[in-house]
This record gives structure tokens, sequence and C-alpha cells, in this order.
């Protein structure tokens, strides 16, 4: 009988100890695959940050070359120096540079190898110091976009010749450019100051950032008083009916909906229907606005949730109406968290392009715009519009481009965090 | 007077406006001082600032509103008979080059008639003069309504009251801002869906195996008959949405595991906001990584292995879609699974489970239904996403399963069919607006079941 017993004991042991090892193993290997997970996901974080500076950075800088330009008399005319031919003053600096080139054929192939943007920097020269017209000096003027990305070294300068952008001929006279000290790299201004363009090299982000601006300008201007009395009334004076659980509902379906769907409300009802301005910042402000308006919510009526009851009923005892008590105390205690909120909803939608799209911000556009009703685009947009352009320097535009974007992003996240840190009351 | 001036004039009469409460609620206090009086001085202020703004905001609006159809009406009325008996549609087109003369926009070239220049020249006149009446009324009504209010003024006068029951309004105002949204949206796509159907049947959309959606501008040209079967592009999303599904929810899933589970806090206060970024990342973003490293990436190594990958295929596409879904997955899978109660794992240890053991038989099972619906809510993301579909997923409709062919999605579709030039009548534009539809439907029934699902497991446990 006991000789039984204890063989039924020994056994369970025995069934234990021999899976043990298995068990552990399983144990580790299931820890493992938790581990690898987070290392397989952020090391994508890693491969997409390097991959946007490694093709980015050089865009920050453009190569110039430098040219001795007559401002010759004969080819300006000093009252209206729009109408001059500054064409002509490049094409005649660079035949002094090489003489030895004729032909026309080999004169456009020389000529192509400085922007079209020269043109219109001497113009601008001319216009504000007329003093210079009649006298030769040293410019740089920005080189076109194959001799940029050669000089970053993003193209052959070996291999067939029907391969590369440039030819041996052109390859030589840079060559001597280069031996002269006249070709150099320095600061891209051109990228933060000027809009967008069909030369990469004159190709800037100015516009979609000032149409970026007024574009969340107007979002915030009209989602944050918006938000915060939607989630003040739901929160503070809200009975519990139909209508108040129809709003809810629907706050939260909202926020779930995809933001291209927007754009197609953006289309129907601003622009089709109201007649509102195609690709204006004012109408994408109000797609924004919409868009963000659920995130605002929801993150407003958790901080207003956060604050103690006691302190509503404290103000209420005093004889404060419960609007006063609202405004005077619940309020000013939850701003910190829906400020947080806010920024955080402004993120989303500064990084938002698809209902951007649908409401035509996606346009050529070169001018900067002015106002609310002009045609504009967005960063975001314009990130989308250089992505689609094949050549290679606009990818290091787009790469350059989208660094700036998410500068802005990593900016406005640490101002919510700050925000958060500083001012968040634990009760 | 432009809005942009009128604004301004608005804000400083309402300024002015207050001070005139503020002032007349003190003289009429009398000598015990605003203690006699039914509410504070600041609100007899802000009460007579209000009834300066709202109205004068009000005939701005809808003054401004009605203006350029009023004033177009009364130009066409005035254009010579020959014109005004054109047929609507070329009508509409004299129109908007008035209109477009009006601001300034002329084509290079263009050759203007001289009735047309008189309509430009009497639009732009009657519009000074809208300008000019519009600002002189709407200034006068706030005057008006804000002396009326200021004579209103008595120590009895409840202004609190009136002042609170206004700001309540404006409240409750903002707060249907939800609702007005969403009968917009259902409307807008409903309304232009329903025309669409109209001339493509519903079952033919929804069942068509063939989609190449163009119409034809004249009847006997090539590919004039245009197809409108969505099934592909159903087919595509699914697809697409499923790779993306198959990389996140393992991945996020185990990332949530081990961060909740085993990892240590100084690990995990780390690990986690680095994999929030993922989701913080604009999605243009990761459509450019999508079209130019990942899916020149797969093609290569496709070619290696002897196989013929598409530049634009549907698992770079999905891919990289699903890294971006995985915080979503983690975070809430995270949520639910701190939300199982401890009292459940202690019981799985003292039976000798191990760690991994408990994690699969106990935990998991008990968190299911939160993981479940956080994976529904992912699903929705993921079919809603556009831009990296857009960038990296390709436009030809092809009923395949095979991920290393290009598809196409619905969202790129509703893309592809609305940006350039457009037609609002067609049904190639119309079909966008079905699109939207089905979309938003789709997005609308996920969402509602795993908003059910999450609510109903955090009550259990609660």
């Amino acid at each position: 009988m006991s000789d039984i017993d204890m063989d039924k004991t020994n056994k369970t042991i025995d069934t234990v100890k021999r899976g043990l090892a298995r068990r552990y193993a399983a144990e580790r290997r299931f820890r493992l695959f938790g581990l690898i997970a987070i290392v397989i996901s952020l090391s994508f974080l890693v491969l997409l940050f390097g991959t946007v500076i490694s093709k980015g950075y050089s865009a920050f800088q453009q190569t110039f070359v430098q040219l001795e330009v007559t401002f010759d008399r004969a080819m300006i005319d000093r009252d209206n120096p729009a109408n001059s031919d500054f064409g002509g003053l490049v094409k005649a600096a660079m035949g002094r540079e090489f003489p030895e080139v004729s032909g026309r054929k080999d004169k456009r192939k020389l000529n192509g190898l400085v922007s079209t943007g020269a043109v219109y920097q001497l113009q601008d020269m001319v216009s504000t110091d007329p003093g210079l017209i009649g006298t030769t000096n040293l410019v740089w003027v920005p080189a076109d976009d194959d001799v940029d990305m050669l000089m970053k070294g993003h193209a052959k300068r070996t291999g067939a010749e029907s391969d590369r952008r440039l030819d041996d001929q052109q390859l030589a006279w840079i060559g001597k450019w280069e031996q002269e000290g006249k070709i150099r790299k320095q600061f891209n201004r051109a990228f933060f100051t000027s809009g967008d363009s069909r030369e990469p090299e004159l190709a800037g982000i100015w516009g979609a950032f000032v149409g970026t601006i007024l574009t969340l300008a107007l979002t915030l201007a009209l989602s944050f008083p918006i938000g915060i009395s939607a989630s003040i009334y739901l929160e503070e004076f809200a009975p519990r009916n139909r209508f108040v659980d129809l709003v809810e509902v629907n706050i939260n379906n909202l926020a779930a909906v995809p933001s291209i769907v927007f754009g197609l409300l953006g289309l129907a009802v601003f622009i089709n229907f109201f007649h509102l301005p195609r690709s204006s910042p004012l109408v994408g402000g109000l797609v924004l606005t919409l868009m963000t308006l659920p995130t605002i919510i929801i993150a407003s009526r958790a901080s207003l949730q956060s604050v103690p009851p006691s302190i509503r009923e404290a103000a209420l005892g005093i004889g404060a109406s419960k609007m006063q008590m609202v405004n005077h105390h619940v309020l000013p205690l939850a701003l910190p968290g829906m400020l947080t909120g806010t920024i955080i909803g402004m993120a989303r939608a500064l990084g938002e392009t698809a209902p951007l799209l649908m409401i035509g911000m996606v346009a050529f556009i070169v001018d900067i715009p002015d106002s609310f009703v002009t045609p504009a685009t967005a960063l975001p947009v314009q990130i989308f519009l250089w992505a689609d352009s094949p050549e290679r320097a606009f990818v290091e535009r787009t790469s350059a481009a989208i660094l700036v974007l998410l500068a802005f992003l990593v900016v406005m996240n640490s101002l919510a965090v700050i925000l958060r840190n500083r001012f968040e009351r634990r009760w | 007077m432009s809005p942009s001036l009128l604004i301004p004039a608005i804000i400083v009469f309402t300024a002015v406006a207050y001070q005139l409460g503020l002032k007349r609620s003190h003289a009429v206090a009398g000598p015990d001082g605003p203690r006699s009086l039914h509410s504070r001085p600041i609100h007899y202020a802000v009460m007579v600032a209000m009834a300066c703004a709202i109205p004068a905001l009000m005939v701005f609006a809808v003054w401004h509103s009605c203006q350029s159809t009023i004033i177009t009406q009364l130009v066409v009325a005035e254009l010579p008979e020959n014109i005004r008996s054109l047929p609507a549609n070329r009508l509409n087109l004299v129109v908007n080059d008035i209109r477009n003369l009006v601001v300034g926009n002329v084509g290079v070239g263009d050759t203007v008639k001289p009735e047309i220049l008189e309509a430009v020249d009497h639009y732009r006149s009657l519009s000074a003069t809208s300008s000019a009446a519009m600002a002189v009324i709407v200034l006068l009504v706030g005057v008006i309504v804000a002396l009326w209010a200021r004579s209103l003024i008595t120590p009895e006068l409840r202004a609190r009251n009136h002042v609170e029951r206004i700001v309540r309004y404006f409240l409750i105002l903002s707060s249907s801002f939800a609702i007005f949204t969403t009968i917009g949206i259902v409307l807008s796509v409903l309304f232009e869906a329903l025309r669409f159907f109209k001339s493509v049947p519903l079952t033919s959309f929804l069942f068509g195996l063939e989609w190449s959606p163009q119409m034809a501008i004249r009847a006997d040209q090539v590919g004039s008959s245009g197809a409108f079967g969505a099934v592909p592009v159903f087919a595509g999303t699914m697809l697409i949405s499923a790779i993306a599904m198959l990389v996140s929810v393992p991945l996020g899933l185990m990332s949530a595991i081990y961060l909740s589970e085993y990892s240590p806090k100084a690990f995990r206060a780390v690990a986690k906001p680095l994999l929030e970024i993922l989701a913080g990342i604009p999605t243009v973003v990761y459509g450019f990584f999508a079209a130019l490293t990942v899916a020149p990436f797969i093609r290569e190594s496709g070619a290696v292995f002897g196989l013929d990958v598409s530049s634009e295929s549907a698992l770079a596409a999905g891919l990289v879609m699903g890294i971006m879904i995985i915080p979503f997955v983690s975070s809430l899978s995270d949520d639910v699974i701190n939300a199982v109660p401890q009292s459940m794992r202690d019981g799985a240890y003292a039976l000798g489970a191990t760690k991994s053991e408990t994690i699969r038989q106990v935990v998991i099972p008990a968190a299911l239904p939160g993981i479940v619906g956080g994976i529904l809510l992912a699903v929705s993301r993921a079919i809603g996403e556009t831009m990296i579909v857009v960038m990296a997923a390709g436009m030809a409709a092809k009923l395949t399963a095979n991920p290393l062919q290009a598809v196409t999605t619905v969202t790129v579709q509703i893309v592809s069919l609305l940006v350039g030039d457009q037609e609002f009548d067609s049904p190639k534009t119309l079909a966008a607006f079905a699109l939207g539809l089905i979309l938003f439907i789709a997005t609308l029934i996920l969402n509602i079941i795993a908003l059910y699902v999450v609510r109903k497991y955090r009550e259990q446990y609660e």
C-alpha cells in the first residue's frame, strides 16, 4: 500500500522534473521573442530616421559657381530691369569662362551647368542696386541640380556616358572650376526662403511652411475654443439625456474616422456647397478643425475629470454660480491638461496630408501665400509632391523637408511634455 | 470696408460697449456701491458687450454669405439678352469668367468681349456698394442693440443669469459640432454616392470584378466603357491590411507582453516612449520610406531568389503600414494586459506555472476580448490609411492574392479620382464618393464593435 503511494508521488514529481527543462526553455524562448519584437520595432525606427537623415542632410548645402559677370549697359534696361536680357549676361559670362566652347549644342550644354535661377539672382541684384550697371563683378550663382548632385557625390563620375546625367565634356568643365576654386558648396538659403519650383536647386519649403502656419493658425483658433467649450459642457453642465449620449457616441466615432473621409466632407461641403476657394488655407483649416476636435475634446474631458470634486463643492459652497465655479476654479486647474491635448491634436494636424489632397492643396504653387484665401500648399503635401519627382535632387530635398517637419513635431511634442510636467497636479 | 477691417471694428465697438456697461452699472448702483446690484458690475458690462457683438456678427455672417449670390443675380439680369438665354451650364461659364475677371485672374492673351467687361464693372461697383452698406448696417445694429441693453440696466436686472444663459447656449452649440460633423459626412458622402448609384447600379459596384474608372469623352474612343466593379479594389485593401496586421499584431502584442510582464522598469521607461514615436511620425514620411527604401529593397531581394516583384508591391506598402500600426496595437494591448487582476496571475503561479505559461494560459485568454477590440481598431486604421498606399501601392486594380504584385486600395482610388482636374457630375468623380461611403461604413462598424468589446471587457474587471 505504502509502496504504491511512494510510487505515485515519485511519478508525479518525476513528470514535473522531466518537463522542467523543457518548460524553462519555453519560458526563456517566450521572453526572448518579446525582446526581439521590441528590438525589431525599434530598429524600424532607427532605419527610418537613418534613411531620412542620410538622404536629407546634404540638401542644407547647395553648390554655387563663381562667374565674372559684366553688367553690360547695352543689355540692361535701366528703367525696367525685368525687361532686360539677364540670360544673355549669364551666357556671356559663361562664354568668357570657357572661350574655347563653340557651336550651339556645346554652348547649350555649357549653359546648362548653371541654374536658371542665376538669371533671377542677377535681376534682383540690379533691382536693389542699379549702380552695378556697367561694372564687372564676381558673383556666386547656384549650379544646376545635376552639378549639385555630382559635387555631393550622389551622381557617378565614371561609367558609360549614356548612363550619366553629365557627359565627359561637362565633367571636364566642372573639373576646371574645381581646380580654380570657382565651385563650392555653401549653406542653402533658397531651401528655407523660396517657394516651390520645377528646378530642384531653386525649390524651397518657405511657401509650404507659410501655408502650414496659416492652416494651423486657423485650426487652432477654431478648435481650441470650440473643443474646450464642448468639453466643459459635457463634463460640467450636461444632463444625462439622449442628446448628450448622442454627442458622446459621435465624438468617439469621429476620433476613429479615417482622415480622408474628412477630406471628402471638405470637398463636398466647403468647396462644392459653400463655394469657398479651393486650395486655400481657409478650407484646409476648417477641415483640420473638424478632424482635431474629437482629439481635443477627449483630452480636455480627461483633464476636467482629474480636477477633484472638492474644488467644485468649495466654490459652490461659498455661493458661486455654476458658471463662476467653472470659470474661476475648475478651468484654470484643468487648462494645462487641455493645452497638452490641444498641442498633441495640432501635432497630428501638422502631419496630416490626405484631407488636404482632397481639397486641392496639392497644386503646384510657386508664390508664397499671403492670406487665408490664396491658393497654398502645406509642408506634408509638399513632401508628397516632391517625393513624386524623379530627379535625385528632389529625393534629397524631400528628405530635408521631412527633417524640418519632424523637427517641428519634436518641438511641439516636447512643449506638450514640458507643459504636462510643469503644471500637472496630482490630487 | 473689407471683412479684415470690419472684424477689428466690431471688436473695438464691443470693447467700448463693455466700458459703457461697466460705467452704467456703477452709475445705477447708487451710494451703496455695487453691493446694491443684483449681479457684479462685470456681468452688466459683459451683457452690453454681447449685445453689441452677437447681433453685429450675425448680420455680418448672413450678409457675407448672401452677398455674392445676390450680386451675381443682379449682374446676370443686366447681361444682354443673347447671353442670358444661353443654357444654364454655358451661362455658368460666363459667370465664372466674370468672377475671375473681377478678382483679376486674367489669362494671357484672353480677349474679353465688351459686354462682359461692362458686367465686370457692374459687378465691381455693386460689390463696393454692398461692402460699404454692410459695414454701416453691421456697426449700426451693434450700436443700437448695445445702447438698448445699456438702457435696461437697473439694480434689479438679473444680468448674471442672462450672461450665463448665453454662454451656456454657446457651450451647447460647441458640443453639437460633433453631431453636425457626422451629419455633414454622412450627407455629403451619401448624397454624391446616391447620384453615382443612379448611373452605376449598386450590385455591379459591389460585386463587379473589373475596375477601370474612366468615362468616354467621345463615344468611339478606345477604352470608352468605364467599369465600376469595386471587388478588386476591396480585395487589394484587404490584402494590404492583412499584411499590415501580420506584421503589427505579433510584434505589437509581443512588445506589449514583454513591456508589461518582463521588462525592468528602466527599460520600459525608455522603450515605451520610443515605440510611441512610431505612432507620431506623419504618414507621408512612412509613404516616402516605403516607396524609396522598402519597395526597392523587396524588389531586389526578390530578384535574388528569382522572383518577379512589382516595384509597387502590396508587400512593401503592407509592411510599412504594419510598422506604423505596431505602437497602436502595443499600447492598446498594454492597457488591457495591465487591467487583468494580479490575483489571477498569483493563482496561476501558486499552481506552479511558469511566467510564460501564466501569460499564455491565464493572462492572454483573460485579456483576449480587449486585445481583439484593439486589433479591430487597428484594422480600421489600416483600411483608412491613405498616404502610405498612395505613395507605395499601385494604381491598377488587379484581383490577386499575390503580395508581390501591385494592387490598389479604396483610399488610393479616392485620391486618384479626386486629385487634379475634375468635373463634378461624371460617374468617375462620384465613384470616389461611393468608395468613401463604403470606407466610412466599414470603419464605423469596426469602431462600434471594437469600442463595445473594449468597454464590455473593462466593465468585467472594474
